[in-house]
C-alpha cells in the first residue's frame, strides 16, 4: 500500500439552499486501500461521493488526483481520470442487456456510426470471467431479469472494466442476502489487492471492519475523524458517528 | 412484447457465457424459442396471429380482400401512416409522446404543394434584394421537385427541433408541448391552403412519389438485390462473431432466415406483378424500415435512446447527453412526419384544409403501439410502425370493402388498439414472473 493518496479531497463544502450539506470536509484514498465512508442518514456521505463523481460541482474546496489538481465538471471527466462509482441504485438500464449496461456511454464503436458489438461482447465476458463473476449465464441477458447480486456484479465489474484507479461503492451489501454480502465482500478486498483505491460507503460497520483498512466518519456534514481499522473498534467509531466532536456549530453560516 | 434483440443475435439463455463453446445447434436454438414464448415473451407472435385472423375474417365476408388489386391499395394505404410512425417508435423509446405529427405531416405536404407551385415569394424584400435574387425563389412555374422536397423536409425537422427544445429547455412535459404543437400546426396548414380550400400537385415526381409503380422487372432486381445484402450482413456478422469466439446462431438458422424472407419477398413481388406492380410507397417504406433500424439498434444514438427510455439517470450519470438526444429525437418525429405527409399529399394529388385532421395522429401512434412499441419508454422496435400500420390498414380496407361506416371502423380500430395493449401487458407480467427475458 504507497502512502501517497492517489485522490484527495480538500476543505470541501457544498450547500442546498439553506442546508450545509458537507462543511470544509477533507477525505483522501491510497492505491491498495480500502476506505470506508461511514456515517448517520444526511451525515453526507453521498454528497461527497457525488461531488467526486462530478454529478455536481462542490461549492468550495480543492480535489486533487495523483498529486495534481483538478476539476470535475461532469461524471466524463470523473471517468477520464479512473474514478468509477457504484450507486445504491446501481444506475443499470434495465431494458438493456449486460453488454449494453457494461459499455453505457463508451460504447465501442467500429466506425464513428458503428457499435462494434462483437468487440464489447468479448471485454464484457472476459471482465465477468476475471472477477469471478459465474452466476450470469449469457451476456445478452437482459439487466431486468437478474437477481440483486448479479446486479451488483455487472455494476461492480463495469466500474472496474475501464482501468479505474478509484472505485467508490455505495452501500454494495444494502440489498444482499448472506451469501451475496459474502461475494460482494471478497470482490472487495480482490479489487484492493489489484492496487486499485476503493471507498465503500456502509452502515454495516461488521462488513466495514472485515475488509476497511481506514475509516473515514462524517457527521453533520464534517470529518469528524479518519481512523486506522486495526487500532480501532466498532465502540469507537459508533462514538465518533452519534457524537464526534464538530469543528463549525450547524446551522451558522461560514464566514 | 417485442425485446430489443430477437432474430438477429445471439440466442441468450442457453449461450454459454464464456468464449470458445461457439455455436450451438437448431434444435436448440427452437427450445430457447419456445422457453421463451412460454414464458411470455411473444415477439411478433401476436401481430401475425392478429393479421391471419383478419384475413380470414374479411376473405370469408367478401373475396375482394385477398385480390392482387386489393393488396397493392392496401401498400399505398398504410405507406403515410408507416412513416409517420417510425418517428412515433423513436419518441416513444424515449418514454414521450409526440402529438403534433398529424398537422407536421401536413405542414411537409402543403408545404412542398405550395414551394412547387409558387415558390417562396420574397418581393416584400425588393428594397434589400436584386430582383434576380427574388425571382430565382419564386420562378414562373415554382421550385423544381429536388429543391421543394427536401425544403419542405427541412421544415418539418426545424418544427420538430423546436419542439425538442422548448421541452428540454423549459423542461416541460412533450405531452403539452406538442399539444400546443398540434393547434399551432393545424392553424398553419388552414392559413397556408388558405381560401381556395384544395391545391392540386402537378409535379411529376411528386405525385409519382404515393402513386408510381415499378416495372415487373425491376420489381424483382430491387427484391433480390435486397435479399442479397440482407444475406451478406448476417454472413459478415456470423464471421466477426466466429473470428472473436463469441456464440453465434446455428448456420442452419441463418439459411432458414434469408430463405424465408427470401419467399415472402418472391411472393410480395409476384402478386405486386399480378396488378399494376411494385408500389414506390413499398420501397420507400422498406428503405427507412432497414436505414431506422440500424440507427436505433447499431449506432450509439440508438443506444442512448433506448438507455434513456429504460433509465433516465442511469443513462444521465454514464454521461450520456440526454437533453440533446431528446431534441433529436423530436427532429426526427419532425423529419418521419413531414415524410409521411409527402406520400399523404402526393397520393392525392392535393392538399386541402384538411389535410392531417381526422385519425391521422392517432393511428400513426396507434401502429406504433400495436406493433409492440411501449408507451413507457425503452421497449420496442423500428419493425413495430410497418407491422402496427399493416393491421390498422388492413382493418380499415377490410371494413370499407364490406361497407361499414365509419363509425363501426373507429370502434373496431379501438377494440383492436386495446387487445394489442392488453397483450402487452399481460405478456410483460408472465415475463416479469418467470424472470426472463
Amino acid at each position: 500500500m504507497s502512502e501517497q493518496p492517489i485522490l484527495e479531497i480538500k476543505k470541501a463544502s457544498k450547500s442546498f439552499g439553506a442546508v450545509q450539506a458537507l462543511i470544509e470536509v477533507d477525505f483522501e484514498v491510497r492505491p491498495g486501500e480500502v476506505m470506508a465512508l461511514v456515517g448517520d442518514n444526511g451525515a453526507g456521505k453521498s454528497t461527497l461521493i457525488k461531488g467526486i463523481a462530478g454529478i455536481y460541482a462542490f461549492d468550495k474546496g480543492e480535489i486533487y488526483f495523483e498529486g495534481k489538481r483538478v476539476h470535475i465538471h461532469g461524471p466524463r471527466d470523473a471517468a477520464a481520470l479512473g474514478i468509477e462509482v457504484v450507486y445504491q441504485d446501481l444506475a443499470l438500464a434495465d431494458n438493456l442487456d449486460v453488454v449494453a449496461n457494461m459499455f453505457l456511454g463508451r460504447e465501442l464503436v467500429q466506425a464513428p456510426w458503428r457499435l462494434d458489438e462483437a468487440a464489447m461482447e468479448r471485454a464484457t465476458v472476459e471482465t465477468l470471467d476475471s472477477l469471478a463473476v459465474t452466476t450470469i449465464q449469457s451476456a445478452r441477458q437482459i439487466v431486468a431479469g437478474l437477481s440483486g447480486g448479479q446486479r451488483q456484479a455487472i455494476a461492480v465489474a463495469k466500474a472496474v472494466m475501464w482501468n479505474s484507479k478509484v472505485v467508490i461503492l455505495d452501500e454494495p451489501t444494502a440489498a444482499l442476502g448472506v451469501a451475496q454480502t459474502r461475494q460482494v465482500l471478497d470482490l472487495v478486498t480482490r479489487l484492493a489487492d489489484t492496487g486499485l483505491a476503493v471507498v465503500i460507503i456502509s452502515h454495516n460497520l461488521h462488513d466495514i471492519f472485515e475488509v476497511a483498512h481506514r475509516i473515514t466518519v462524517l457527521r453533520l456534514g464534517q470529518n469528524v475523524g479518519t481512523y486506522v481499522t486495526a487500532e480501532s473498534d466498532q465502540q469507537e467509531i459508533v462514538h465518533a458517528i452519534t457524537a464526534g466532536e464538530l469543528q463549525f456549530v450547524p446551522g451558522m453560516a461560514q464566514e | 412484447m417485442s425485446t430489443i434483440e430477437e432474430t438477429t443475435r445471439t440466442p441468450k439463455h442457453e449461450s454459454p457465457l464464456l468464449a470458445g463453446q461457439s455455436s450451438q445447434s437448431l434444435n436448440e436454438h427452437f427450445q430457447g424459442y419456445m422457453r421463451r414464448l412460454k414464458s411470455g415473451d411473444l415477439g411478433s407472435m401476436p401481430i401475425i396471429l392478429g393479421l391471419v385472423v383478419i384475413a380470414i375474417i374479411f376473405q370469408t365476408q367478401n373475396d375482394n380482400f385477398l385480390t392482387p388489386r386489393n393488396f397493392v391499395n392496401l401498400v399505398l394505404q398504410m405507406a403515410g401512416i408507416t412513416v409517420i410512425a417510425y418517428g412515433i417508435v423513436f419518441v416513444l423509446l424515449l418514454g414521450e409522446i409526440d402529438l403534433s405529427v398529424g398537422f407536421v405531416s401536413a405542414v411537409g405536404g402543403v408545404g412542398m404543394t405550395i414551394l412547387l407551385r409558387s415558390g417562396v415569394d420574397l418581393s416584400f424584400l425588393s428594397f434589400i434584394l436584386p430582383d434576380s435574387v427574388i425571382s430565382a425563389f419564386a420562378p414562373e412555374g415554382g421550385w423544381a421537385w429536388y429543391v421543394a422536397i427536401p425544403t419542405a423536409l427541412l421544415l418539418t425537422a426545424a418544427i420538430g427541433f423546436l419542439h425538442g427544445m422548448i421541452i428540454t429547455l423549459f423542461q416541460l412535459p412533450s405531452f403539452v408541448v406538442t399539444l400546443a404543437g398540434l393547434l399551432a400546426w393545424n392553424g398553419v396548414v388552414l392559413i397556408l391552403v388558405g381560401q381556395g380550400g384544395t391545391i392540386i400537385i402537378q409535379d411529376r415526381v411528386a405525385v409519382g412519389l404515393g402513386n408510381a409503380f415499378l416495372p415487373d422487372t425491376w420489381g424483382w432486381i430491387v427484391m433480390f438485390g435486397a435479399i442479397g445484402l440482407y444475406a451478406l450482413n448476417l454472413a459478415l456478422r456470423y464471421r466477426t462473431r466466429t473470428k472473436q469466439g463469441l456464440a453465434t446462431k446455428p448456420i442452419t438458422l441463418l439459411a432458414l432466415q434469408v430463405a424465408v424472407l427470401a419467399v415472402l419477398g418472391i411472393i410480395f413481388v409476384y402478386i405486386a406483378n399480378q396488378d399494376r406492380g411494385v408500389p414506390v410507397v413499398g420501397i420507400i417504406m422498406v428503405v427507412w424500415l432497414v436505414v431506422l433500424t440500424f440507427l436505433a439498434e447499431r449506432t450509439r444514438f440508438g443506444r442512448y435512446v433506448y438507455a434513456i427510455g429504460g433509465n433516465k439517470e442511469a443513462a444521465r450519470r454514464a454521461g450520456i447527453p440526454v437533453e440533446r438526444i431528446r431534441v433529436l429525437v423530436f427532429t426526427i418525429s419532425g423529419f418521419m412526419a413531414g415524410f409521411g405527409g409527402l406520400i399523404l399529399a402526393s397520393r392525392l394529388r392535393s392538399v386541402a384544409t384538411n389535410a392531417g385532421g381526422g385519425n391521422l395522429l392517432l393511428n400513426a401512434i396507434a401502429a406504433a403501439v400495436i406493433g409492440g412499441t411501449s408507451l413507457f419508454g425503452g421497449r420496442g422496435r423500428v419493425n413495430s410502425a410497418i407491422l402496427g400500420a399493416l393491421i390498422i390498414a388492413s382493418v380499415d380496407n377490410g371494413m370499407g370493402l364490406l361497407g361499414l361506416s365509419s363509425g363501426n371502423k373507429f370502434i373496431i380500430t379501438a377494440l383492436v388498439l386495446l387487445a394489442a395493449v392488453v397483450i402487452d401487458a399481460v405478456s410483460r407480467r408472465r415475463q416479469e414472473q418467470s424472470g426472463i427475458r
